[in-house]
């Protein structure tokens, strides 16, 4: 590969809304919500914005951000990528930076989810298939996203030897951890702990994924403003720079009867790349940190094999051990992450990267992380066998 | 000879106890026993072709040049659907397909037309299929005597394992059962009547014209197949054709129900199963008139014994866990509807361009390394090479279990939504609902059968797909 993008873009300001049921908030309102905040961080005027991305996977076009923020005459890209949406949209602006055309650009990430009437997650889905929808028609099993997130549960639970109730107590120790960090953060969508027990106990959405082990369905925006590296110090003293950008999406794990339903080779793949391109040989000792797209429990505890974290089939021990919480050897969700923080689509990659900016800035309050070097967020869009997974990592 | 050269039949898994509606209403038991309900997502389609299935096992179905569909209860007024069963079946499209409906004589109606294109010569293997899932008011009597079914019978001019010999029809003007055009209901007019003047004078007319035909007397008949409603209409009517008990043909009422259009042909396939060469079989229909015909067994009766047929539909059943879900399934009482979005509407154009796929359940299998893929994929996911496949029929295969969900989230009629992850005996894998099926049994490395169902009836389209469900 030609190029890498290690050291040449950098972060200076990011912004966030608080997720959650924002009844009374509209697209729009988030939108500059999250915005305003990332140009004051920046201590920039909308003025100097010379590119927008936005990632969104409900809106459509360029305008959605530039209606609301008054961006006039400037070119802006709306990005699509499943839930990688938001880490697409970011990855997209980054590259037009590192090639030189843009010296200060814009990323906003949003998604209005909870206008549907739903408790779960409404997205709506094309009659002719393609892409993401096999099947033509609406003739297709019956498929919902925990449904489908189950099937590799049950997979995991039967080729690793846990009875439902192992199986349970390791994915519902992932949520509980989730919940301990989510009640330290105000811009959460749920901020209460949660014990084993209220988890084990949950009602069953998908067997075997209870209401625990499904994130939340939320509102949110979040936004970041990019620059050149070597004009970074010209903004603040503490920007972060971008260390690895990679992509990987899959076609073909669906129809193989050789997929073991255990793994997300995506993942792996996007893993390997990032740590290539950002130098990392080690990630279980060097990656300081992780926002990993834990759609739902089971996603979380495959991704941290999948990105070498824990050793193939044994993540079991590091969950059950703690070494994923706060305190731990490698702190992951610090945030609350998709269970607590929430999900609105095109809003998280930008959302987990917010964490990731504040907690290298030591600004993450009760939740700070001490003294981390390097920060991972990983998203996984579609659905696993043959889905796009985004890995991003940052750092000084 | 022209005359039955294989036999199928299909019987839901379900049955619902008759006292058990009884007692919910708090009306009078109409006789002991229980009835075959159709699982919510079959229909009188979905049967045919299920006992169609059975039927053709172990046949070419490249050999059949016909299907005949016999129904009162037809998904659609106006489109063909021995069509979609054709194509569910495999049949390939150089064949004549009909519908025959609107009668309770539809299915003896469709079998003397196969006889006759056979005796023709212009068709050669001609598969009739009868099925009906008839709905009746809560309440009412004809809710706990209804059944639903199917019986499908391969006719065709060689190996023939019971010949034709002769037919006798009678054509009746009477209005006794009916439903007008928009009516979801079978109406009834007063019994007392259509009984005295209707079945109890024009059957035994019918039966007594095709033995007169024939020179034989109700004695030498082996088995007396003929319609009736209920288990006292049967019983009176065996008496008054002058046959004994030990040759009238069961009924099926113990275990089924009326099924309409589809009883007679069940009952003629539930006396093939036990017949033996040189018995005579009589089968009379009722409905607006009558058909009666005189088949003769012979021994290449012997080689059809595999069938799962009446006796093993009727062995393998599951009580329905209650007379609600006999209601819900009929979409017989309002529903919440899940917390779900609308689903889109089906696009037919998108369902017409992927039939080989979905209908008939191909799967593309590389010509350059092997792998079998499911959907059929141009571009094969192992080597890569574009567009050399063959198309390979999913139906034949064994399948099990690779993983599965009990999904509550889903909008299901009868939740939770079972949905598993499928693995092909000949390679891949696939992604399917699961029907027939208790949730505590599902499990990693299960055997499962395809069966060929409806997944929804949306804004007048019926859309079909296949299920897996456990072997029965």
């Amino acid at each position: 590969m030609a190029g890498s993008i290690k050291d040449r873009v950098a972060i200076i300001g990011m912004g966030c809304t608080k997720f959650g049921e924002r009844w009374d908030a509209s697209c729009n309102d988030m939108i500059i919500e999250a915005a305003y905040e990332a140009y004051e961080d920046a201590g920039i005027d909308p003025k100097d914005i010379e590119a927008g991305w936005v990632g969104t996977l409900g809106g459509t076009t360029g305008m959605t951000i530039s209606k609301p923020l008054k961006l006039q005459y400037i070119p802006i890209t709306r990005c699509e990528n499943g839930c990688a949406t938001g880490s697409d949209a970011f990855r997209n602006a980054a590259y037009a930076v590192a090639a030189g055309i843009y010296d200060i650009v814009l990323v906003v990430g949003y998604e209005k989810l909870k206008d549907s009437g739903f408790s779960g997650l409404a997205i709506p889905t094309s009659g002719s298939g393609g892409g993401l929808n096999d099947f033509a028609g609406g003739v297709q099993a019956t498929t919902t996203a925990p449904g489908m997130f189950a099937t590799m549960a049950t997979k995991y639970f039967e080729r690793y030897g846990l009875s439902p109730e192992e199986g349970k107590r390791m994915i519902g120790m992932v949520s509980v951890k989730s919940h301990a960090n989510g009640a330290l953060n105000p811009k959460c969508h749920f901020q209460n702990e949660v014990t084993i027990e209220q988890v084990m106990k949950a009602p069953i959405i998908s067997w075997p994924l209870g209401l625990f082990d499904c994130c939340g369905v939320s509102d949110g925006a979040a936004a970041a403003i990019l620059v050149r590296a070597d004009r970074a110090k010209e903004f603040r003293k503490d920007p972060i720079y971008v260390k690895a950008l990679q992509i990987s999406t899959g076609g073909e794990n669906r129809f193989r009867d050789d997929y073991d339903y255990t793994h997300v080779e995506e993942i792996y793949r996007s893993g390997i790349a990032a740590y290539k391109e950002a130098g990392v040989t080690n990630p279980r000792e060097e990656i300081g940190m992780a926002e990993v797209h834990d759609c739902f429990s089971i996603t979380e505890a495959i991704f941290m094999e999948d990105l070498q974290f824990s050793p193939r089939g044994r993540v079991r021990e590091d969950i059950e051990n703690g070494f994923f919480t706060l305190e731990g050897g490698l702190p992951v969700q610090p945030d609350g992450g998709l269970k607590c923080f929430g999900h609105p689509i095109g809003a998280s990659g930008v959302r987990m990267l917010y964490e990731m900016y504040k907690q290298l800035q030591g600004k993450a309050g009760q939740r700070q992380i001490k003294n981390p070097k390097l920060g991972l967020t990983s998203n996984l869009g579609g659905e696993p066998p043959g889905c796009c997974v985004s890995t991003i990592i940052v750092g000084h | 000879m022209v005359g039955i050269t294989s036999y199928g039949a299909y019987i839901p898994l379900y049955r619902l106890p008759r006292s058990e509606i009884a007692k919910t209403w708090g009306v009078a038991a109409q006789g002991a026993g229980e009835r075959a309900v159709a699982n919510f997502d079959e229909d009188s389609l979905t049967m045919a072709v299920a006992a169609s299935m059975d039927c053709l096992k172990g046949r070419d179905r490249g050999k059949v040049d016909g299907l005949f569909l016999a129904t009162t209860t037809a998904p659609y007024v106006e489109k063909q659907v021995s069509t979609i069963g054709a194509t569910a079946l495999d049949l390939g499209r150089s064949i004549r397909t009909a519908d025959f409906t609107n009668s309770l004589r539809a299915a003896t109606a469709s079998l003397l037309s196969a006889i006759d294109a056979v005796k023709a010569g212009s068709l050669k293997n001609v598969l009739v299929a009868a099925a009906d899932s008839r709905q009746a008011q809560t309440q009412g009597g004809m809710e706990q005597t209804f059944g639903d079914g199917a019986a499908a019978l391969l006719i065709g001019d060689s190996d023939v394992a019971a010949t034709i010999e002769a037919s006798y029809s009678l054509s009746d003007e009477f209005t006794d059962v009916w439903r007008a055009y928009g009516d979801n209901f079978v109406r009834a007019w007063e019994e007392r009547f259509t009984i005295d003047e209707g079945y109890n004078r024009v059957l035994p007319e019918a039966v007594s014209g095709l033995l007169k035909k024939c020179g034989l007397s109700p004695q030498e008949i082996n088995k007396a197949v003929f319609y009736g409603s209920n288990e006292r209409r049967h019983k009176g009517m065996g008496k008054l054709l002058g046959f004994k008990p030990e040759q009238i043909q069961d009924g099926l009422f113990a275990g089924v129900g009326d099924t309409g259009a589809a009883l007679p042909l069940m009952m003629l396939v539930g006396a093939l199963e036990t017949s033996k060469a040189g018995d005579k079989i009589l089968v009379a229909s009722y409905g607006n008139g009558c058909d009666v015909l005189l088949l003769s067994v012979t021994d290449r009766i012997n080689q059809l014994r595999n069938r799962q047929g009446i006796k093993g539909h009727l062995a393998s059943k599951k009580p329905l866990a209650s007379y609600q879900k006999y209601l819900t399934w009929r979409g017989l009482v309002p529903v919440a509807p899940a917390s779900r979005p609308d689903r889109d509407a089906t696009s037919i154009t998108a369902v017409w361009r992927e039939r080989a796929q979905n209908i008939a359940l191909y799967s593309s299998k590389c010509k350059s390394c092997g792998a079998q893929q499911y959907p059929i994929q141009r571009v094969c996911v192992k080597c890569h090479v574009k567009d050399n496949y063959e198309l390979v029929r999913l139906v034949d295969q064994k399948v099990k279990i690779f993983t599965f969900t009990q999904d509550n989230l889903a909008a299901s009629v009868d939740p939770p939504a079972v949905v598993a992850v499928v693995e092909f005996e000949g390679g891949g894998r696939g992604y399917f609902d699961m029907t027939d099926r208790d949730p505590q049994e599902v499990k990693v490395g299960m055997p499962v059968e395809f069966t060929f169902r409806k997944l929804y009836f949306d804004r007048g389209v019926h859309n079909y797909y296949w299920k897996v469900m456990p072997p029965r």
